[in-house]
């Protein structure tokens, strides 16, 4: 429960003790960041919960706010774990988890000082929501993997240096069984990446084409076949990096219909009009409080249903409300400002958008991340306890499988 | 906005809360059988006696009066334990009326007699208070259907108040009564001359409500509330009420979802069990992430009406009775349709959660008017 055992207190000791010594040796207001992050790998306070030498102190994950929040406040920053979020928050514990004592040498470190960029390809055009049906192949010639096929949705993918792909390396056993994952240097040969326009008219994401790229066989992270469970320690990780903090009230997309509301003429504040906004309001709290409840119940080992449900609920009241608040706007909800700019946004920038591209951007939002029709199957199976759907490629070979 | 300072909530309950959620469960999942609600619901009594009785012996009625007056001393949250529970099973007795609604009017705005002279007989039980405030037409805004004269030793009331939740079985109303001056609040014998009360037909069989006609009834100077302004006393009340109902709603809407389920992991049609398929599975994922947040939204506001911040209140009551009604509604709705044929017959108790939804829904106001509240709170 909440009362601190003798392991917590001496976990606590032990995380303060590394952040003092860390921040006395390399002060960060005056230590240049790859150089602090360095440091503050070295020291454990990385990621805490991972392994001494590995950039953690085995210690529980919840002490990381505490870490960085000394570490902001001594005039450091933060911003590695945004503009390399694939790495940190998906790749870290993925290599920890699986990856050979060589290959978490050689990545952990540059990972988290921002000197090598990860990007994560698992999505495929013929694999969305059915990710294990993914068909880009590895095959083995000599201790190399040669690849070919393509991944979408590669979110800096432009930038990376290596990136985690799954790839199909038995075709006829059945589909989750014949999956194998690797680390890929994004600057080998036959990588391509090309920017992926978006209904916004950004390129948030990329499309990455395979042409008979080689990997060496050490980059491999779990045994052959082994690449579905890899893969989700890297989703699971997503989890765990996404739930972070809870928005204040009133932020977030009804902020944006609320000024929406405020700034429309008086004759057109009706009372229809009102309601409808204030209905989505009280949805946006509710849903906030369920955030809270959900993190609460979690840091206190309980965690319920609540800690599942917010996905879902976000993503469609996401999309009502940046939609009302371009009803709101009227006319100028005709218009699209600043255009179409075929542009890379800087996606881990938490600049506000217009409401007019929240309102596009916020159909993606039950899609990405597990649609909201898995989500409900999600909630209907695990948390409700309901029977499946049958599935009729479960113990066909891959091979056999129907695919569009 | 003044009000949009992140409040500070506990949600967790402590372990005695946790006993106390398990104790109340058990006792009236035992007692409120189907067979039990029906038999009062279709009876006169108009309430479960023996459950009431049993309730108030475990000190369950006087569970928030102060324990100078005879009751536990508890706070809402406890209180809220409780209305969740009652709400979970429907259960016919009239703790809305009596505990939340009437008691909160006296211990506001009742003067320290008043509240010594009325409020231990409410802990035991054997006092239960309805309030009657409402004129016939159930208006939330505009006078009280009551009239109150001053004569030489008191009051005389003349009128007719609607609506009265448990007004026929209770042994004591409060009245909210338009004088001369403005509102006044009285203590009035459900049984003195001049007081007649009649069943209406009401939507909710388990919750029976009243009109309440007064010809010529008199009332005692000391049985005008003299505690508080009367205006806020019942404000008060009808706040707590608010969120009573927000906290009865979200155990009736758990235990719609679980029970529906249940019969759509039971149900097997076409060789597969009903929750199988995507289209009832989806309505049961909905339902959950909807019984979720309202779930959140009432335990706030019963947090908040424990602690007693008052600007917080006014956003969180309003929002828990909008929200948690809604929620309600829809998840009664949707268990029908999930049940299918057998969900539209009278041997199922789901439409008597259908009906309590909706019958809640409206009561005291309904989400539009609640969000209206809230508006005016939030300054939108």
């Amino acid at each position: 429960m909440a009362s601190d055992t003798t392991a917590t207190t001496d976990q606590r000791a032990r995380v303060e003790e590394s952040i003092d010594a860390l921040l006395t040796a390399f002060p960060p207001a005056r230590t240049p960041e790859p150089e602090f992050w360095g440091a503050q790998f070295d020291h454990g306070l990385a990621w805490v919960q991972h392994p001494e030498g590995l950039g953690g102190l085995d210690v529980s994950p919840r002490w990381q706010a505490e870490v960085d929040r000394r570490i902001v406040e001594a005039g450091g920053s933060t911003r590695n774990r945004t503009q390399n979020v694939l790495g940190i928050g998906m790749g870290a514990g993925t290599i920890v988890a699986h990856g050979t004592e060589e290959q978490q040498q050689r990545f952990l470190r540059p990972m988290f000082t921002l000197e090598e960029i990860w990007c994560q390809m698992f999505s495929e055009p013929g694999a969305g929501s059915d990710l294990a049906a993914l068909a880009t192949s590895a095959k083995l010639d000599g201790d190399h993997w040669i690849v070919n096929g393509q991944k979408v949705w590669t979110t800096l993918g432009h930038l990376a240096k290596w990136g985690m792909l799954v790839t199909r390396t038995d075709p006829d056993v059945p589909k989750h069984a014949g999956l194998t994952y690797f680390i890929v240097d994004m600057e080998s040969d036959g990588v391509d990446v090309r920017p992926l326009y978006q209904i916004t008219g950004e390129a948030e994401f990329n499309e990455v084409y395979f042409t008979d790229v080689a990997i060496p066989d050490d980059l491999r992270v779990g045994d052959v076949g082994q690449g579905w469970t890899v893969a989700m320690t890297t989703l699971m990780n997503e989890r765990v990096a996404i739930g972070g903090n809870v928005q204040p009230r009133g932020a977030g997309a009804i902020a944006q219909a609320v000024e929406a509301w405020e700034r429309t003429d008086a004759p057109d504040r009706d009372p229809a009009k009102r309601d409808q906004l204030l209905r989505y309001w009280v949805e946006a709290e509710a849903m906030r409080l369920t955030t809270l409840r959900a993190k609460e119940a979690a840091k206190q080992g309980t965690p319920g249903p609540e800690g599942s449900t917010a996905k879902l609920q976000w993503a469609d009241l996401n999309k009502a409300i940046t939609s009302f608040t371009m009803d709101l706007l009227g006319p100028e909800g005709m218009t699209y400002p600043g255009g179409y700019a075929f542009t890379r946004p800087d996606v881990t920038s938490n600049r506000t958008p217009s409401p007019h591209k929240a309102f596009l951007r916020s159909r993606a939002n039950s899609i990405e991340g597990g649609t909201s029709e898995v989500m409900k199957n999600i909630l209907g199976e695990r948390v409700l306890g309901l029977p499946g759907e049958p599935r009729v490629d479960k113990n066909l070979p891959w091979r056999e499988v129907p695919r569009s | 906005m003044s009000t949009t300072a992140p409040p500070t909530v506990t949600f967790a309950l402590t372990e005695e809360q946790q006993l106390l959620r398990s104790m109340v469960r058990e006792l009236l999942t035992e007692r409120v059988t189907s067979a039990r609600l029906r038999e009062v619901m279709l009876g006169d009594e108009g309430y479960d006696a023996v459950l009431w009785r049993e309730l108030a012996d475990l000190g369950l009625v006087g569970l928030a009066i102060p324990e100078h007056l005879g009751g536990g001393g508890s706070g809402f949250v406890e209180v809220s334990i409780v209305l969740e529970e009652l709400g979970r099973v429907l259960a016919p007795v009239p703790y809305l009326s009596s505990v939340v609604l009437g008691a909160t009017v006296v211990a506001t705005g009742g003067s320290e007699d008043q509240q010594a002279r009325v409020l231990p007989d409410v802990a035991t039980g054997s006092t239960r208070l309805a309030l009657a405030h409402l004129d016939t037409a159930g208006r939330l805004t505009g006078p009280p259907g009551i009239r109150a004269s001053r004569v030489a030793d008191g009051w005389v009331l003349e009128g007719e108040a609607g609506y009265v939740v448990d007004g026929r079985t209770a042994t004591d109303l409060v009245v909210a009564a338009t004088t001369d001056d403005g509102l006044e609040l009285f203590l009035v014998d459900a049984e003195a001359d001049g007081v007649e009360r009649t069943d209406v037909e009401v939507l909710d069989a388990t919750r029976p409500m009243a009109t309440v006609g007064f010809s010529g009834v008199r009332v005692d100077d000391a049985n005008r509330l003299t505690g508080a302004e009367p205006m806020a006393a019942l404000h008060a009340g009808l706040q707590a009420a608010v969120v009573a109902i927000a906290c009865e709603q979200v155990g009736g809407t758990q235990r719609t979802l679980e029970d529906a389920t249940a019969y759509a992991r039971d149900r097997v049609q076409f060789g597969r069990a009903i929750g199988s398929f995507q289209a009832v599975k989806h309505r049961l994922a909905e339902m959950l992430v909807a019984a979720e947040s309202a779930r959140s939204a009432a335990h706030h506001a019963a947090r908040v009406l424990a602690t007693d911040e008052r600007q917080e209140l006014a956003v969180a009551a309003p929002l828990a009775k909008a929200y948690c009604s809604e929620v309600y509604e829809q998840a009664t709705g949707d268990a029908i349709q999930i049940f299918g044929g057998i969900g539209f017959t009278w041997e199922h108790d789901t439409h008597l959660y259908f009906k309590r939804a909706k019958s809640t829904k409206l009561l005291l106001g309904d989400p539009k008017h609640h969000r209206s509240l809230l508006g005016d709170a939030l300054g939108i």
